[in-house]
């Protein structure tokens, strides 16, 4: 069926859009930028923020562009007097309840409302009068929400809502008392928030922010005690380089690793390595079971609030997760125990720092059962966003665009493709694929593009024939999407073998660690994918694709773990889970 | 055949004031009388006239006994019901005239209203079916079951010019055609009882005195647009209301008038109860709609305007308590008889529940056109204590005052909107001369400041900003400047918040600077409140040569703000008292002891 047009004007603009549209399409068509708050493209048309407002000819009162609907001869104005003073009014009220510390907030220079603020020549003391005054909620390991900083655009609401079917924040308390927090007051610690941080990747303000460890990390790297160790995750290569204004994806493996050697990190490594090193366990894994009758659909547990939301949700499905360690652990893990002697360093005395895409790996790494080198020693010290290492290296005075190309240090820097691709939905499973469908047949494989399981859509399946086995499998990215795999487990309908599944829509690429970008970048441009076009560029590009063919990994089965699966692997590489429920 | 009926008020005014216990007493007298076969006791809606509550009458005589006690009762069986003799002293007086009236219908508060919602109330049992029965009840109903298709009923109600009750007079037969119209294989119909205003009450009443009116009405909705499933909205703060509509809806279950394959017509209708949680913003449709569902009352966006998604995304027909009330009747009686009443635009009675500086404060019902002046003075019996009438607000928080110069207007939609104000759901507050404007419109924006839902930004802090101007007028700080800034920000409210609440808030500090802008300069140029009301800008002074030094004052002066001085004025034999300003709290508790005019506020 052909879509009807509708001609409408925008500012005497002629324009044609499809039936269905809002004026804040139409208008961009024409286009001219209506500015938004509140609105974020396919979770949150709530019309309450009233930053789009325009007249359309006959409305008794202005109207939000970003909910209201084209109609056939519709006249718009968007840049009235009227429009644009209602505008300013909008912004100075938000501003006159708004903790106003700019200079020293987080999101100075990248906050929505001060941009906007600026370009309507807003007075920011126009009104006096009461302002709130809220407990900051900073209870988790991840995560700070200042409410004082809250415009209520409710953004974070509907990403935790809609993407993460988590939905542990909600409006509480109503009018000028309206703020946002769990049920009944509690802190976000005792709720089964899992920490993702999606709510802190679309708030327009320095209202949500990750618990920063940059402190921490720079006391580590002054102590002369401390053997410290980076690690960085698939993703932050993709990301790093936004916040030193590169074009959304642009790859900076090289810069970054330059970067963090000219911090002062005793080495600079690549948690891809331990991307590789968790394919070699979760192949096992998974062939093991389909050959012993183990629990299937088997289930990645590379991310962290996916590890928490089925803790929750799903108390009674646990025995689906795979019992590998994230890479983020294994990292910490392989170095402590077979790194740490490898070099003659007592573990106590190595402090490992990763750089994640992520802020639930902040709290991963307080989970029990993660310090393979014994108790009170962490496999991982200390967690690093993209975002708090861009500003480290701002802070350092290190000209990041100016640096050169280097490599990671060795052995563990060493990676393949399959290991970068982990920072995309479908990348566990593909480079799972890689390396289960050559050990089954004991042959080559012609290609290891598995492409049906490549793309940003929310569940995609694919089946394959593995040594004359058919595996299903299933790939989920964003949780409500893994909600649905798991009901169909626990309704007993998963037709599935084997399920990969990342926390945030489009998998880590997209993870609530990496640079925020504004609603009108998000409304406008795909980031997800253009981040992870970025990524398998990269696998295309490496001599290795197949985490078995790693060397470092060969290595380090060779000279330590012995066996994939072996009892010594599974001591530091594998983990359990716990049943929280609601 | 009983030989005498008793009513007792059981709406909810008179059951504050006991008369559950007056109506278990005459139970009590009469079975001591041995009358039980002669006279029956029936538990009523509401009359109306609250203000003389708890309300007793006797028929056939029609006694109207106002004001009724416990301890009264045994004296109307034992004078009344056993001798035949009417109790005099209990007799409704008017206020007015001071003349007794014995019947309720020669009451100047009844001649001039019109009762067509009200016309069961204070006349059934509400919890009985069969006494709505014999007042016609239902027979609308089985008029549109078996006579009408449904679109003849929607033609009738669109001819019948019924407008929407609820405030906005949207025209009810549009709505219903536009719902009809929709596409969705499901509909709802759906009653706003989430009465909020404050002071109005008139839903509360139907829903108390005639429950059935308005399942009937909503049977008949649900078959003109094609719903089977409807929802009665009501606040959980009208418990008697609440208790009421469930036992009848039992009662029209039980009945065959609700349920599967009603009255063997193959029409499938149910009724379920809802209850609200308080807010007053749930009285705002999308905001109903999204309660009901069972999400945080907030309003949402329109369009899509209910009639093509609203509960549970499908097409439904929202209308209030006092619309519905209509229904049966324009079914019964016809467009024509309907439009005979009212004004041209505004067609039929509306009811108002009368509250303030009034007489007789209680609902009424007048026809559409009726001046403000027969609203307040023939039936509210004016303004007490020969005080001077100086407005009255309607629409409740929405809507604007009216000042005396319009008290000819004949009230419809249309002219209650030209001069400013709103029909809203009915509520007119009577204010008089020692009302001060500017806290009038402080009252009602504190309620919606209250009441905001906090979700759009012009509503949750604009309006904050807009009280915290008025509250800076009424303490004496404000400028001229500030006057001019809170115009403005009144209109931008009004231009940009997201739904009705916002939208309307600043009506009450829009008509007031329209009719006493005066006030407000006074407030703001010379620290002054005309009417005495603003605390901040009283003073409690002592005329010293009228202080005989008794010190009444300075013993009940809470913040020890009053001492004495060593002035002795002439004729008098102790030394005069004195107010320290600076101590004064303003109570007012030293001028109401003052026995000898010696202290003013000014």
């Amino acid at each position: 069926m052909e879509t009807k047009m509708i001609n409408l004007k925008i500012n005497g603009i002629a324009v044609s859009v499809p039936e269905g549209s809002t004026i804040l399409q139409a208008a961009r068509q024409a286009g001219i930028k209506i500015p938004t708050l509140c609105y974020l493209k396919d979770i949150n048309a709530i019309g309450a923020c009233r930053v789009c407002v325009v007249e359309v000819k006959g409305a008794r009162s202005l109207v939000a562009a970003c909910v209201f609907p084209v109609s056939e001869g519709m006249e718009v104005t968007t840049n009235s007097p009227r429009v644009m003073s209602s505008r300013k009014t909008t912004l100075e009220l938000l501003l006159s309840d708004h903790k106003k510390e700019c200079l020293s907030c987080v999101r100075n220079k990248s906050c929505e409302l001060q941009s906007l603020a600026l370009e309507y020549g807003c007075d920011e003391n126009k009104y006096k009068g009461a302002t709130s005054n809220y407990a900051i909620d900073d209870t988790t390991p991840y995560l700070v929400r200042d409410n004082n900083k809250c415009i209520l655009c409710r953004r974070c609401v509907a990403a935790c809502k809609e993407y993460q079917s988590v939905a542990v924040i909600g409006a509480n308390a109503r009018g000028f008392d309206t703020h946002i927090a769990c049920a009944f007051e509690n802190p976000l610690s005792s709720v089964a928030c899992v920490g993702c941080g999606q709510c802190i990747t679309v708030c327009p303000t320095g209202a949500l922010t990750e618990k920063s460890e940059i402190d921490n990390v720079l006391a580590a790297l002054a102590d002369p005690n401390k053997y410290v160790i980076v690690g960085t995750a698939p993703s932050v290569r993709v990301g790093l380089g936004e916040e030193f204004n590169s074009p959304i994806g642009t790859e900076v493996e090289g810069k970054m690793a330059a970067a963090l050697r000219r911090m002062g990190f005793d080495n600079v490594f690549d948690v891809d390595f331990a991307a590789d090193l968790t394919i070699m366990e979760e192949g096992t894994e998974f062939i093991h079971r389909v050959q012993n009758g183990g629990t299937l659909p088997m289930i990645t547990s590379c991310s962290p609030a996916w590890i928490k939301f089925i803790e929750h949700n799903f108390p009674d499905q646990l025995a689906h997760l795979s019992t590998c360690k994230s890479p983020q652990q294994m990292f910490g893990a392989i170095i402590k125990t077979y790194y740490a002697e490898k070099i003659g360093k007592d573990p106590k005395d190595i402090y490992v720092v990763s750089v994640m895409p992520c802020t639930a790996k902040k709290f991963e790494k307080t989970r029990p059962d993660q310090n393979a080198a014994g108790e009170n020693i962490p496999d991982i010290d200390a967690v690093l966003t993209t975002r708090e290492l861009a500003k480290m290296i701002k802070r350092m005075g290190i000209m990041f665009n100016d640096l050169p190309s280097e490599k990671f240090d060795d052995p563990l820097g060493i990676s393949t493709g399959a290991g970068v691709i982990f920072g995309v939905t479908g990348g566990v499973m593909e480079a799972a694929l890689r390396t289960v469908a050559e050990k089954l047949t004991g042959k080559e494989l012609p290609s290891v593009d598995f492409v049906e399981v490549r793309g940003t859509k929310g569940i995609k399946e694919a089946e394959y024939d593995v040594a004359g086995i058919k595996v299903k499998v299933a790939v989920a990215s964003g949780l409500a999407n893994a909600r649905v795999l798991l009901d169909q487990i626990k309704e007993g309908k998963s037709p599935y073998h084997f399920i990969e599944i990342m926390s945030c829509p489009g998998g880590c690429v997209n993870g609530g660690g990496q640079p925020i970008r504004t609603a009108d970048e998000r409304n406008n441009v795909d980031i997800k994918a253009t981040r992870a076009a970025s990524i398998y560029k990269l696998d295309k590009e490496m001599p290795l694709r197949k985490s078995h063919d790693n060397p470092a990994i060969k290595a380090v089965y060779e000279e330590y773990l012995g066996e994939p699966g072996s009892h010594k692997a599974h001591h530091i590489l594998h983990t359990s889970y716990i049943k929280r429920g609601l | 055949m009983y030989r005498s009926h008793v009513l007792v008020c059981g709406g909810t005014g008179c059951h504050s004031n006991n008369s559950a216990n007056i109506l278990k007493a005459f139970n009590e007298e009469i079975a001591k009388a041995n009358l039980t076969a002669d006279v029956q006791t029936v538990q009523t809606g509401c009359f109306g006239l609250c203000a003389v509550g708890p309300v007793v009458i006797v028929y056939p005589e029609g006694a109207f006994y106002s004001c009724v006690k416990v301890e009264d009762v045994p004296e109307i069986v034992s004078e009344h019901l056993v001798k035949g003799r009417l109790v005099e002293r209990l007799l409704y007086k008017e206020k007015a005239t001071g003349k007794t009236v014995k019947a309720l219908s020669e009451t100047n508060f009844y001649k001039k209203q019109t009762r067509v919602v009200l016309r069961n109330c204070g006349v059934i049992n509400p919890e009985n079916i069969d006494e709505y029965i014999a007042m016609d009840g239902y027979q609308a109903l089985i008029k549109v079951l078996t006579k009408m298709q449904p679109q003849e009923v929607i033609d009738e109600v669109l001819a019948s010019g019924l407008r929407g009750r609820g405030g906005a007079g949207f025209p009810t037969g549009r709505k219903w055609q536009f719902t009809k119209d929709a596409v969705g294989d499901v509909k709802y119909v759906a009653c706003n009882a989430d009465e909020g205003d404050p002071g109005a009450f008139m839903d509360r009443s139907v829903l108390e005195g005639d429950p059935h009116a308005v399942i009937e009405a909503m049977a008949i909705a649900a078959y003109a647009i094609g719903a089977q499933q409807g929802y009665v909205y009501v606040r959980a703060e009208y418990p008697i209301a609440v208790r009421r509509l469930q036992i009848a809806i039992d009662q029209a279950k039980e009945y065959g008038l609700l349920g599967k394959n009603i009255l063997g017509t193959g029409f499938n209708f149910d009724l379920e109860i809802r209850l609200g949680a308080g807010a007053f913003v749930c009285g705002e449709e999308t905001a109903l709609m999204t309660s009901i569902e069972g999400n945080r009352g907030e309003p949402r966006v329109r369009p899509p305007f209910p009639a093509h998604k609203g509960l549970f995304g499908k097409p439904t027909v929202l209308n209030n308590v006092e619309t519905y009330a209509n229904i049966a009747q324009i079914i019964l009686k016809g467009a024509d008889w309907f439009k005979s009443m009212g004004t041209e635009k505004s067609r039929g009675t509306k009811v108002f529940a009368l509250g303030g500086k009034i007489v007789n404060t209680g609902l009424v019902e007048i026809p559409m056109g009726t001046t403000l002046r027969e609203v307040i003075e023939d039936i509210g019996g004016g303004v007490p204590n020969g005080k001077k009438f100086k407005a009255a607000q309607t629409g409740g928080p929405s809507g604007g005052c009216i000042p005396a110069e319009h008290f000819d207007i004949p009230i419809d939609y249309d002219n209650l909107i030209s001069i400013g104000s709103m029909m809203g759901s009915g509520g007119m507050i009577v204010m008089d001369e020692d009302n001060c404007m500017v806290d009038i419109a402080k009252f009602f924006l504190t309620f919606t400041v209250d009441e905001s839902c906090g979700k759009c930004t012009p509503c949750r802090i604009g309006n904050k900003r807009l009280l915290e101007y008025l509250d800076k007028i009424t303490s004496g700080k404000a400028t001229m400047q500030d006057l001019e800034d809170m115009e403005k920000l009144c209109y931008y409210i009004k231009d940009n918040s997201l739904c009705g609440l916002g939208q309307t808030a600043p009506n009450p500090v829009l008509s007031t600077l329209r009719y006493f802008r005066d006030e407000y300069i006074a407030h703001i140029r010379d620290k002054k409140c005309p009417a005495g009301v603003c605390k901040s800008l009283l003073q409690y002074k002592i005329i010293k040569d009228n202080c005989i030094g008794c010190g009444m004052c300075q013993r009940q002066c809470p913040a020890n703000a009053i001492s004495r001085t060593d002035y002795i004025a002439p004729g008098k034999k102790l030394a005069a008292m004195e107010i320290d300003p600076s101590k004064c709290v303003k109570c007012g508790a030293c001028m109401s002891t003052c026995k000898f005019k010696a202290i003013i506020k000014e």
